[in-house]
């Protein structure tokens, strides 16, 4: 991500750690566990004197959770007296499962949602074949199974556990 | 014509094919014939519609840089059918649960290169949303062929309503490759595929499907065509009079 460095030289220059801090408290209103900057949809914060612009990216070009996440994010931004911020959304590059961090992927695993696989495993599988090591985030089983590729968003698989019997919703590598 | 005027044709094509086909898929939210598979094809209304609004967005942006006033919601629901630029295949009705797989399969197997070539495009906007959307027309692609071969070598049942989804649909494939005057424009500019070689990568993936789920490729007949000319079947007149209801009965009514 482009650093953007702060004006000095303004009184009220916008400091794009501030911003980027009161990000973290946005979250995703789908799966509320990860925020906007666990997720990896955030994919600029540009500050110009007090002018200050937040560049997103929807997980799927279908995300109901945009516009939300759009309002939320004027919210947070509003009340910290960014009330002037501007929103825009991009859709190049094409956001990935990625840009997810680290810290989102615990998060996940600790609400209950398997967390997607890193890319370099196969993603694209062939048909009737799926993805390996799916891990049970209940159990920590490996011994899973697909119900359904898609889930109750977009973004998710439906899987069962073939050990501990609790199905689980996996975050799709995308 | 000029340049402005063919690509905005171009993109409400692009538009009008994934709106419609998503409304029809979202006609089966709350009917699917299991719980899985409603989520399933509701998911895939889902990502349909939100690639339809990325190409209506920038539509409206080429309308009002011409001084024509639009958004995607006036696109979406204040034009009447023989302005929608949309395929036959995609407005067909949902028909049983084979010819609604059928239909995605066939549409998604032209969908995945159209959408590779159009992110390798000249038009910046048509190539990120179509480098987006390729990624979601792979998991549609995906689940369409596995259905149809599930059902095509499935009980003497579904292969039954295989064949006869294939009948019925069999005729409106031919248009997909079948270039309307905007779309020899979008190949000769580098902006779309050249779709007479689309074509071959389509025929192939459906061969290869068509084997192993026990379906026969049909040989060459003739083909309807006209739609992406605003030339349509019946169907779309009863798409748009649900889908359009609220915005013509309550002008510009919001939630």
């Amino acid at each position: 991500m482009r650093m953007v460095m702060e004006h000095q030289h303004h009184s009220a220059a916008v400091s794009v750690t501030e911003i980027r801090s009161l990000l973290k408290e946005v979250n995703d209103p789908e799966v509320p566990v990860l925020s906007i900057l666990d997720l990896g949809i955030v994919r600029d914060i540009k500050a110009d004197g007090d002018t200050v612009e937040i560049v997103i990216t929807p997980t799927y070009s279908g995300c109901p959770a945009m516009d939300m996440i759009r309002m939320e994010i004027a919210a947070v931004l509003g009340r910290h007296g960014y009330g002037n911020a501007r929103i825009t959304t991009v859709l190049s590059p094409a956001w990935t499962t990625e840009w997810m961090s680290q810290e989102g992927k615990d998060k996940l695993k600790a609400y209950g949602i398997a967390p997607p696989t890193p890319l370099q495993q196969v993603c694209h599988t062939k048909l009737f074949h799926r993805e390996e090591a799916i891990q049970c985030p209940h159990c920590q089983s490996y011994h899973t199974s697909l119900i359904s590729e898609f889930g109750s968003t977009a973004c998710k698989a439906l899987y069962r556990c073939e050990d501990c019997k609790e199905p689980f919703d996996y975050f799709k590598c995308h | 014509m000029s340049e402005p005027t063919i690509l905005f044709q171009y993109v409400l094509h692009l538009a009008d094919d994934v709106l419609i086909l998503g409304h029809r898929n979202s006609e089966w939210t709350g009917h699917g014939p299991i719980l899985e598979q409603d989520i399933a094809i509701s998911n895939i209304a889902l990502d349909l519609i939100g690639q339809a609004r990325n190409f209506y967005q920038y539509a409206a942006q080429l309308s009002n840089e011409r001084g024509i006033s639009a958004t995607e919601d006036s696109l979406a629901y204040l034009r009447d059918g023989w302005d929608f630029r949309n395929c036959l295949l995609v407005e067909q009705t949902n028909g049983d649960w084979a010819k609604t797989i059928l239909r995605q399969f066939f549409f998604s197997a032209h969908q995945i290169d159209l959408y590779e070539q159009l992110a390798k495009g000249g038009d910046a906007t048509l190539a990120a949303i179509g480098a987006k959307a390729y990624k979601e027309a792979i998991y549609h692609l995906r689940w369409s062929s596995e259905w149809v071969i599930r059902l095509g070598d499935g009980t003497e049942e579904s292969h039954a309503r295989m064949v006869r989804a294939l009948d019925e649909l069999w005729k409106f494939t031919g248009e997909l490759h079948t270039p309307a005057p905007y779309e020899l424009w979008a190949s000769g500019s580098g902006t779309g595929p050249d779709l007479p070689i689309l074509r071959l990568k389509w025929e192939e993936r459906v061969k290869n499907i068509f084997d192993e789920a026990g379906l026969t490729y049909p040989a060459t007949q003739w083909m309807q065509t006209g739609g992406k000319e605003g030339r349509h079947t019946e169907q779309l007149g009863y798409i748009l009079a649900e889908m359009q209801f609220l915005q013509r009965a309550y002008p510009e009514c919001e939630w």
